[in-house]
């Protein structure tokens, strides 16, 4: 009967399966479907409309609708991450240890786990003389040997890239750093939006949700937004916002454009061009010219606002728009003349002559009129972006070793067998052994040929 | 010489090659395999030369965009990917039988883009308008095409274990079948190509998601997709290391894996939302 293991040695048999391993990423992958199915971080309402009352509160109990952020999840990212560190401080000193100490000479029982070796007798030749032919060549067409003298034998010992055994390691670790990189954004970094209108400053922004602003610190003004289009389209070419930093009083940047996929950073925090809207009453140009007396002014009028006209009258504009049923920017205006006779007209830009009408005291011609935006900008601060980043750096360059380098190595023992040198020789890789069993078989024929020379 | 007259050829290469795939493995004349393979390298050229003229001809209308900017574009890109790691695979292993497994892949591809997909060039909404595109675009691609060519092998090895182990060997119509030993080599280092690949492609995708928006990962279906397909194929590579994971086991996963990379690619942007959808 096996003796029962003590539980914290199960504990740790447990933690260092690689079973364990295979079994969590199958379920990480297997649990993360549901978030994409479920649509996530929506509001109840939206919820319940979608599923029934019972539906929602069962779901809601299994947290999936924030799951990746839901305890099991977390906890099975808990579990992986376990698995990853008892894996590799279980496995590492002994590959610390191969490498740093290899085994400089091969007795019998490690020749016989090779799969590939060569034994060879030479005569009329001393030990000495074989050995140094070996040591040149394997220097020449391996690398340097390290020769240790045992029992009257040569024991030479030469490898290559040992360090390539530890890409595994760097891709392992490279994981835990990026878990590390992301729980310091959770803890010290934050997202959120904020609207600037044209003309206007903030220096707060509001995470989402929560209500609470954060003070930036600094003042950032939106000095201009603008969207263009593709000529005779409406797909939108791009959404630009001029933005100008003020700290302490200083202008640090001025009219910065901000587009889609270039953002603005400044201290650590970035803003992203995200969304953008109409905002307040347009500014209107309009010329206004009194048929009786024929002088003409310009004006320049915000909706809503009433203004005087040349010969006692005043102005209202009533409305305006960029396309007025399809004939291009127009206005309503509301004309009270001198004697309060109330009139509307309605301005064409496009077609000045539109309104002129015969009891008409005023002829308008409808210029300009500026929109007034605002630039809705997502705002991010992640102090633990560039951890993530170095871990996906090791990653790379990690899994590149871990699959594309092998650590080969090569024993040869001299010694003398009665009145002749017996030579033998054996290697292993520890990856891709097709191709070094190619490179082994050419290496021992020449160095067989170049012994009996 | 427009870029769709070398979609045809490419369609109509690929097409020829698979059913010269199929006669050769029926008919088991070296010849037959020789030339489906060469007729993959001509569709493979014809493709190339495809997607140069098509880029040239958005440029000519004023986009500055490679040409990646569409669910066409994509999907005759992927049809590319496949055919190249396929071809980079049959010149390291001399293993023309896969052909018949893989190539299929890459002509349906081709006649999906050429007879369902809107073929019209049009210019980049704002929110794609980046290199990022082009470099988490072709990374991705690669993993995905490595991962076809693994489900190829994965398949045949199905086919093949189960006769090698009641017979001792496969003979019949399958004698022209690669052993399994050869198929489950094709099929891990298709794998270990392409996990990289994929790895650099989420890596990619994090980084421009971070450039544009402001966070490297957000959880949109797309991504979460493309983390599915990794916690697969890196259980694949751990399958190795533990015993009763090998074998049938870790043919299924990779069979798994690439189900899981098509979803990826087409089921998420058909029936689910989020940022990846390619305009309508
Ligand atoms: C709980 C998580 C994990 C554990 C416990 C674990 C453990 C191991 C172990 C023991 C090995 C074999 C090392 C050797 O003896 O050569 C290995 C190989 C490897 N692991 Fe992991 N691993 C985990 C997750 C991952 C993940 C998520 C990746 C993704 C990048 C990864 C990448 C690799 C690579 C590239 C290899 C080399 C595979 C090969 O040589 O075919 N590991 N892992």
């Amino acid at each position: 009967m096996p003796a029962k293991k003590n539980p914290i040695d199960a504990l740790w048999d447990f933690f260092c399966s690689l079973k364990l391993t295979i079994v969590t990423l199958i379920l990480l992958a297997a649990t993360s479907i549901i978030g994409t199915v479920i649509q996530q971080n929506r509001s109840p309402e939206e919820y319940l409309q979608r599923y029934s009352e019972s539906t929602y509160r069962l779901l809601d109990s299994l947290q999936f609708f924030d799951m990746y952020h839901s305890w099991w999840f977390l906890a099975l990212l808990g579990i992986f991450s376990l698995n990853l560190i008892a894996c590799s401080l279980k496995r590492f000193p002994l590959v610390w240890k191969a490498v740093t100490q290899p085994r400089l000479v091969a007795d019998n029982a490690l020749f016989q786990t090779f799969a590939n070796t060569e034994e060879q007798l030479l005569k009329g030749k001393s030990s000495s003389e074989v050995g140094e032919k070996v040591s040149a060549f394997l220097r020449q067409h391996f690398a340097a040997p390290v020769l240790t003298e045992q029992d009257g034998a040569l024991h030479f010992f030469a490898q290559k890239m040992p360090y390539a055994r530890f890409g595994v390691y760097v891709t392992h670790l490279s994981i835990l750093i990026i878990f590390v990189g992301a729980i310091i954004g959770n803890l010290w970094g934050y997202k959120a939006f904020v609207n600037i209108v044209e003309g206007t400053s903030e220096s707060r922004v509001w995470p989402r949700g929560s209500n609470a602003p954060i003070d930036l610190g600094f003042t950032v003004r939106c000095d201009e937004f603008s969207v263009s289009f593709y000529e005779g389209s409406n797909r939108p070419k791009e959404f630009k916002s001029l933005l100008t930093v003020i700290d302490g009083g200083q202008v640090v940047k001025e009219r910065h454009p901000v587009i889609v996929n270039d953002p603005l950073s400044y201290k650590g925090i970035t803003f992203y061009q995200s969304s953008y809207g109409p905002t307040g009453d347009a500014q209107i140009q309009l010329q206004a010219t009194a048929l009786a007396g024929g002088e003409t002014v310009d004006l320049s009028v915000r909706q809503g606002q009433r203004v005087d006209l040349p010969g006692g009258g005043t102005l209202r504009v009533l409305s305006v728009s960029q396309s007025y049923q399809n004939f291009g920017p127009g206005a309503q205006l509301e004309v009270v003349d001198a004697d309060g006779k109330r009139s509307t007209y309605l301005v064409l830009k496009n077609f000045p002559g539109f309104d002129s009408r015969r009891d008409a005291a005023y002829r308008f011609v409808l210029g300009d009129f500026k929109q007034r935006y605002y630039t809705g900008l997502q705002v991010a601060k992640d102090p633990g972006v560039w951890v993530v980043w170095l871990g996906c750096f090791l990653m790379v360059v990690g899994s590149m070793v871990a699959f594309f380098m092998s650590h080969r190595r090569i024993w040869v023992r001299v010694e003398t067998v009665g009145d002749q040198v017996g030579v033998k020789i054996g290697g292993s890789a520890h990856r891709n052994q097709p191709g070094f069993e190619l490179f082994f078989d050419e290496f021992k024929k020449n160095l067989k040929s170049e012994l009996a020379s | 010489m427009t870029s769709s007259l070398f979609f045809n050829i490419t369609t109509i290469a690929y097409f020829a090659a698979m059913v010269l795939f199929i006669v050769y493995i029926v008919s088991r004349i070296q010849a037959i395999g020789l030339t489906a393979t060469g007729v993959v390298w001509a569709g493979f050229v014809a493709n190339t030369i495809a997607i140069g003229l098509r880029w040239r001809e958005a440029y000519a209308l004023g986009f500055q965009q490679a040409p990646l900017s569409n669910l066409y574009e994509s999907v005759v890109f992927f049809a590319w990917s496949i055919a190249l790691v396929y071809l980079l695979m049959d010149l390291k292993y001399k293993q023309r039988a896969v052909g018949a497994f893989v190539i299929p892949f890459a002509f349906i591809f081709m006649i999906w883009a050429q007879l369902g997909l809107n073929a019209e060039i049009q210019p980049l909404v704002p929110a794609l308008q980046s290199n990022w595109l082009t470099y988490h675009v072709i990374t991705c691609f690669l993993g995905y095409a490595a991962f076809a060519v693994a489900c190829g092998a994965s398949i045949m090895y199905l086919l093949v274990i189960g006769r090698e182990e009641r017979k001792g060997n496969n003979q019949g119509l399958m004698g022209i079948f690669p052993s399994a030993k050869v198929l489950d080599d094709i099929n891990y280092k298709a794998i270990m190509f392409g996990f990289p690949m994929l790895s650099l492609g989420i890596i990619t995708g994090a980084a421009w998601a971070n450039y544009a928006w402001g966070t490297y990962w957000s959880w949109d279906p797309k991504e979460t997709w493309s983390l599915i397909i990794w916690f697969i194929y890196a259980a694949f590579l751990h399958a190795r290391f533990t015993r009763g994971w090998v074998g049938r086991k870790a043919a299924w996963l990779s069979i798994l894996g690439f189900a899981a990379t098509i979803f990826c690619y087409l089921g998420v942007n058909l029936l689910l939302s989020g940022l990846h959808s390619y305009g309508s």
